[in-house]
């Protein structure tokens, strides 16, 4: 399992209720219901994704982030979490709204445009940074609102939302001196806990 | 009578059933109605294919939809022209898989394909039911059901699947007998008829209930029956049946003779298309079951009996669900699917959802459709592992 989903798996206690927002093939739901006895569902728009899911028995509904979640209630879910899929949603600030009306927390991860190798790429290359973390071209790319630690962080102030926990790691997926020291600069991937 | 069969014969196919019989069953014990009435004593056709394990726990039953009938799968003669309904689904190999599943497929109380209904004769009269047959609904057929599973020594479904009114029936399982199924397969379905669909039904039976033909449902007596009235309420059906979309490929305006004609003979393809579809349907098909399956469809609303929450109608089931609707869909559209679905997430329920991108219509889930075919097939795939595992017996019930 990728080192994102262990960590997140690591902050969520056993019987939790989830929402796992672009759940992919449903990998970390799978997980947490087999150790942790959650329960809950994914969204996904591949069919591909869609069909592994089925296989693994995890609940998966095909919808697409970009509509919104107003199918579900309010504080429907303990956590609602949406992993390497901000930058790519229409509008990164409402879905982030919307987790935190149906889920009491919310698990956010996101590649950190702010790594010190990004700004290089782009400070010394001038051409738009490709990555292990961010492998798209600028013209197929999916990830069309990339955002840095700081600017994440200076949203949630804005916002009145409430960092709980924060982990960055680097592209070997661990979370070394520098990254805590300087996570805007030294963290490929930043991983919160949020809420209201 | 031996007969040589060719190697390439269509029942001899590796992923075909093959050739099948229906079987009867006479049950003697009265059936209560939801109507108030009650049959003192009916028959079901039913055909099976697949084998029963020792703990009969791979068994699956397929409930069809309005104009369907036991006869889902393989052929009866060697000379059908045509396979069962759902033969694209129910097949060695196949997304039901019956070297895997135990395969049930019924007809209806109500239905004109062997099954007691108003073709058949009443015991009190000694004439046919005609009229005078009660009207079913959905919880009746799920009762009656029931009984044939009880027969078969069946007391647990693997699964309960149908599209469109037999997605309504897998769904009135769920909610009636809790603990007889582990999945349900709600395809193509809607948590009850919106005032359209009802309005399409109403045009289907006055066609059939004003043809002079009809003689108030004692029409077998006339040794006659509503012919004009039932191409007329299939034509009708066959439009929703359809998308804008699959009419404009299949037809377009395109025209039998190439020019017009400036009368009312056929001229469109589509025209010959309905009418070829309302022809052969009137031939095969009884008017009064027409009718009275017509009424079930509208009559169904599983939410009614619990102040109109389909929330709490959803409490009820224990199994888990998996709801496929298709874009194109305009009878049944994906918005009535998502309906199923969020009420039984906000229940807490099981679920799992797809759309199928097709430009196929309603009729979509009876086709071979490659993405269709390809996730509902990787649940059934589920469904057939659990059972293999053994994993369906004992299910501990905390939901989210």
């Amino acid at each position: 399992m990728r080192d994102d989903l262990q960590l997140i798996s690591d902050w969520i206690p056993a019987d939790a209720s989830l929402l796992d927002l672009g759940c992919g093939d449903g990998t970390l739901l799978a997980h947490l219901q087999h150790h942790k006895q959650i329960r809950g569902y994914g969204l996904e728009i591949n069919q591909d994704n869609l069909a592994a899911c089925f296989e693994k028995g995890v609940n998966v509904l095909e919808q697409d982030l970009d509509e919104g979640l107003g199918n579900f209630q309010n504080h429907r879910f303990d956590y609602v979490v949406m992993t390497q899929a901000l930058q790519a949603v229409l509008r990164p600030d409402q879905i982030l709204n919307e987790m935190l009306r149906v889920g009491r927390e919310a698990i956010i991860t996101f590649p950190n445009f702010g790594h010190w190798r990004v700004r290089a790429y782009l400070g010394l290359k001038g051409r738009m940074p490709v990555s292990s973390a961010l492998p798209y071209e600028w013209y197929n790319t999916p990830n069309i609102h990339l955002c840095t630690v700081q600017d994440f962080e200076t949203h949630c102030r804005k916002s009145n939302i409430r960092i709980l926990e924060r982990q960055v790691i680097n592209r070997r997926h661990h979370s070394g001196l520098l990254a805590r020291l300087w996570p805007n600069l030294f963290g490929e991937i930043a991983i919160y806990r949020v809420t209201v | 009578m031996p007969q040589q069969i060719p190697d390439d014969a269509p029942w001899s196919a590796e992923d075909s059933v093959g050739l099948v019989e229906p079987r009867t069953l006479q049950f003697d014990t009265a059936l209560e109605l939801e109507c108030g009435r009650t049959l003192s004593s009916y028959e079901l056709v039913y055909e099976t294919y697949g084998t029963l394990n020792s703990d009969a726990s791979n068994a699956v039953l397929i409930c069809h939809a309005l104009s369907g009938h036991h006869h889902a799968a393989g052929y009866n003669s060697t000379d059908d022209k045509r396979p069962g309904w759902w033969d694209t689904c129910i097949g060695p190999g196949k997304v039901i898989d019956t070297n895997r599943f135990f395969v049930v497929s019924l007809n209806n109380l109500g239905g004109c394909h062997g099954s007691t209904g108003p073709s058949s004769i009443n015991p009190e009269t000694g004439q046919p039911w005609g009229p005078d047959f009660p009207m079913m609904t959905v919880k009746d057929w799920v009762n009656s059901q029931a009984r044939l599973a009880d027969v078969m020594g069946i007391s647990r479904w693997a699964a309960v699947i149908g599209g469109s009114m037999g997605g309504m029936q897998a769904l009135q399982w769920s909610i009636d007998y809790p603990d007889r199924l582990s999945h349900a397969v709600v395809i193509a379905a809607a948590p009850k008829l919106s005032a359209q669909n009802i309005a399409f039904n109403e045009v289907a039976r006055q066609s059939i209930l004003t043809d002079p033909n009809f003689h108030g449902g004692r029409y077998y007596l006339h040794d006659t029956y509503p012919r004009q009235g039932l191409i007329l309420a299939r034509m009708v059906g066959h439009i929703t049946y359809l998308s804008e979309d699959a009419m404009r490929m299949k037809f377009g305006r395109d025209l039998r003779a190439g020019r017009f004609h400036f009368g009312f003979d056929v001229e469109f393809q589509v025209e010959s298309y309905l009418r070829h579809q309302g022809e052969v349907f009137s031939r095969n098909f009884d008017a009064n079951t027409y009718l009275l399956m017509t009424k079930a469809l509208d009559y169904f609303d599983p939410a009614r009996e619990f102040d109109n929450s389909l929330e709490t109608a959803l409490a009820k089931p224990e199994c888990k669900f998996l709801v496929m609707s298709f874009t194109s869909d305009w009878r049944f559209a994906p918005e009535r699917s998502r309906e199923i679905v969020n009420g039984l997430v906000h229940a807490g329920r099981d679920v799992s959802y797809a759309e199928i991108d097709t430009p196929k219509g309603h009729d979509a889930f009876l086709l071979d459709i490659p993405e269709y075919t390809k996730l509902f097939g990787a649940y059934m795939h589920r469904v057939a592992n659990e059972v293999e595992n053994g994993v369906n017996n004992v299910e501990a019930g905390n939901h989210a």
